[in-house]
């Protein structure tokens, strides 16, 4: 009974951890960039959620919209200032530019937002199925990362942009002989990685409270996530996050919480070790 | 013209000797700086803000009144330097070394929770100055051989056993109790307190874990409650025993009493709604204590200081909400200081030393006793807890203490079935 409402808790949180690992994926299946500033952009779309939530009024799983919009703009800027002029330098000056923005975008949030923790207030209740009781929050957080999971997934395959991704991912030169632009599609794929970001922090606002260094500890769980499922695929992201989540339900059944981490970066050295390409290899 | 000259040095002589006798027309002032740090920012920031409202409360009465009048005729007068530690230890030591060197602080008031003021102590032992600590509950920071550094809070291990005896007289049957709290030194201090009392009084602790502080996520504590847990304790600060408390009721736990520290007897905490309802806190102080001259009069000891009422009054004035322990405790530090700078006479660490040492005085706040054996030196032994209770009156949450029972505004309630 524990050990089932443990694992729910645990998959629904998953689907979220999925989506923020989406979007680091997708940056470096694209582009080899390995985005250090995938956090604070998280924690940037927390309180995008709750700026619109307690300034506009809007609901927050409405406010999400604008905050995917406000997360791909973001994504533009940082990938033009920060990111396009490096983009074939070594991976060391890719990592220390969103290094850099990292630390621009938690100085300024500290500034303006103090590190106080923020709550969105937007109780719904929960459900209870037999002896199982679930947050309705949760199971909205939830359906709302498997919406754009699949809004992304119809892009990537369905649409002339989401084909152009795939193809420089695939090989950046040939695409480019094929007359794909292929700074405009790297542009592009920087910011649905950031979108994705922004996006899973106002759902993890809407159960969790947050400060502007909130992001963080979700970054971190999104580089496991990727090593799990596989850099540089999506579903594979998606499928990382479903373990991660199950297995943080999962082993709190069994020992004490604070062995969490120590289990997950456990697992994150041995696929290092034995499966380097993640589950469902990288594409 | 020989005469007038004698009568001019005579008269001059008999000035000179009155004028030292007359020191109130050319009485010195000094101003002695209170120096603290305070937790602006940070996640200790709602309890924090509170501290200081109350010490810069007191600050402004005691310099409306005049300040403190020393034998000497010296007026003192108090003025605050603070600055902000971001609710983090490490910016605490290097602050308090500031305040002291450089702002020349002449007495310090802890940071708000026993982690920054343990930090801090060990800085004001060092510059051979006073510490009152407020919002620092932890025994063990008493226990390090410090001799300046005194506690306004009653210690943790006295403050959440009090919520056992109240679940013995709620359900006499109960057995189960789960204790879920923060690492932090604090929490930690508090529950180990708890388990060992609740074991001697034949309790079985069901769950006993520890989350870091800072966690968000508490499902997977609150899945681990077996299901006939009578009674959930624990928690830690306001952030996470907020967050907490939310969660437990989204999650329908199912026990009849939950007890959490710090974060229910906060006015904010009625914000939660409904997850508020039925949750106790054990508190330092309420604005319904009946801490009064009379009081003082029939316990044999000293009063000293505002009432109640006017504290509560002149603080709702002043800030535009309502008072909690945290205002309280941040008020009662700097009159512990006027209390001892008047009663020494004398602004000089030793003397002032002297006189808390011996101190037994009641004020709005409550006992005040410090330990002042070697082995505890300056831990609480006076003070005492009251535990409150969130209860819903003409359908709005108020905030009733449920025990002791000398003390109850209202009858305790169950958590669960509501």
């Amino acid at each position: 009974m524990q050990l089932l409402s443990s694992l729910t808790d645990g998959l629904l949180l998953g689907f979220v951890y999925g989506v923020a690992a989406m979007g680091l994926t997708l940056i470096w299946g694209v582009m080899t960039v390995i985005n250090l500033a995938h956090g604070p952009v998280i924690a940037l779309g927390m309180f995008g959620t709750y700026l619109l939530f307690t300034h506009l009024g809007l609901n927050p799983y409405l406010a999400l919209v604008p905050v995917a919009f406000m997360g791909l703009i973001a994504g533009f800027i940082i990938y033009g200032t920060a990111v396009h002029r490096v983009i074939n330098a070594p991976h060391l000056s890719s990592l220390l530019a969103t290094f850099a923005v990292n630390m621009i975008i938690i100085g300024l949030g500290t500034a303006i937002f103090s590190t106080s923790p923020q709550n969105i207030d937007f109780p719904l209740g929960s459900m209870e199925i037999g002896f199982l009781t679930i947050p309705y929050t949760r199971l909205l957080a939830t359906l709302g990362a498997v919406l754009f999971t699949a809004a992304l997934y119809l892009f990537l395959y369905f649409t002339r942009p989401g084909k152009a991704i795939r193809a420089v991912a695939n090989n950046r030169r040939a695409a480019e002989l094929m007359g794909i632009p292929s700074s405009q599609v790297l542009a592009l794929s920087f910011g649905l990685g950031t979108m994705l970001a922004a996006v899973a922090g106002g759902l993890i606002a809407t159960f969790f409270p947050f400060t502007i260094l909130s992001g963080g500890p979700y970054e971190l769980k999104s580089f496991v996530i990727c090593v799990l499922g596989g850099l540089g695929n999506p579903l594979g992201a998606l499928l990382g996050g479903l373990i991660l989540g199950g297995l943080e339900g999962l082993i709190p059944a069994f020992m004490p919480v604070s062995w969490v981490p120590v289990v997950e970066f456990g697992l994150f050295v041995l696929v290092l070790l034995v499966k380097p390409s993640g589950l469902l290899g990288a594409k | 013209m020989k005469s007038w000259k004698v009568y001019a040095v005579v008269l001059l002589t008999i000035l000179g000797l009155l004028l030292p006798a007359a020191p109130s027309v050319f009485a010195a002032e000094k101003t002695v700086v209170i120096g603290y740090t305070a937790s602006r920012t940070g996640k200790l920031n709602v309890e924090g803000m509170r501290q200081i409202n109350g010490l810069s409360l007191w600050i402004d009465q005691v310099n409306a009144a005049g300040g403190v009048k020393l034998p000497d005729g010296t007026v003192v007068k108090f003025a605050a330097k603070d600055y902000d530690d971001e609710s983090k230890k490490e910016r605490v030591q290097e602050l308090y070394t500031k305040l002291i060197s450089t702002d020349k602080a002449d007495f310090l008031i802890s940071p708000y929770s026993s982690g920054l003021a343990d930090a801090a102590a060990v800085i004001a032992q060092q510059y051979n100055k006073i510490m009152i600590t407020a919002g620092a509950a932890s025994d063990s920071t008493y226990k390090k051989g410090f001799t300046l550094v005194y506690q306004a809070y009653t210690p943790a291990s006295r403050y959440l056993t009090g919520a056992l005896d109240l679940l013995g007289k709620l359900d006499p049957s109960a057995k189960k109790v789960a204790i879920i709290h923060e690492k932090d030194k604090f929490s930690t201090d508090v529950v180990n307190a708890l388990k060992a009392y609740g074991e001697t009084k034949g309790y079985q602790i069901a769950l006993f874990e520890g989350y870091d502080s800072g966690a968000t996520d508490f499902a997977p504590f609150i899945n681990k409650i077996p299901p006939d847990t009578q009674a959930v304790m624990g928690g830690g600060h306001f952030a996470d025993t907020s967050t907490f408390a939310k969660q437990l009721f989204e999650k329908g736990v199912k026990a009849k009493m939950v007890a959490l520290l710090v974060a229910p007897p906060e006015p904010k905490f009625a914000e939660l709604g409904d997850a508020a309802l039925g949750v106790i806190g054990a508190s330092q102080w309420q604005p319904e204590a009946k801490y009064s001259e009379d009081a003082a009069k029939k316990a044999g000891v000293e009063w000293f200081g505002t009432s109640v009422a006017d504290f509560d009054k002149t603080y709702k004035a002043k800030f535009k909400e309502e008072p909690s322990y945290h205002s309280a405790g941040g008020y009662v530090a700097g009159l512990i200081i006027e209390y001892a700078i008047k009663k020494s006479g004398s602004t000089d660490t030793a003397k002032v030393k002297e006189v808390l040492d011996g101190m037994n005085l009641m004020t709005f706040y409550g006992h005040l006793k410090f330990d002042n054996t070697p082995k505890a030196h300056g831990l609480q032994v006076g003070h005492e807890m009251v535990y409150t209770q969130w209860q819903k009156k003409d359908g709005k949450l108020v905030n009733q203490i449920v025990w002791p029972e000398a003390a109850q505004t209202a009858k305790a309630i169950n958590y669960f079935p509501r």
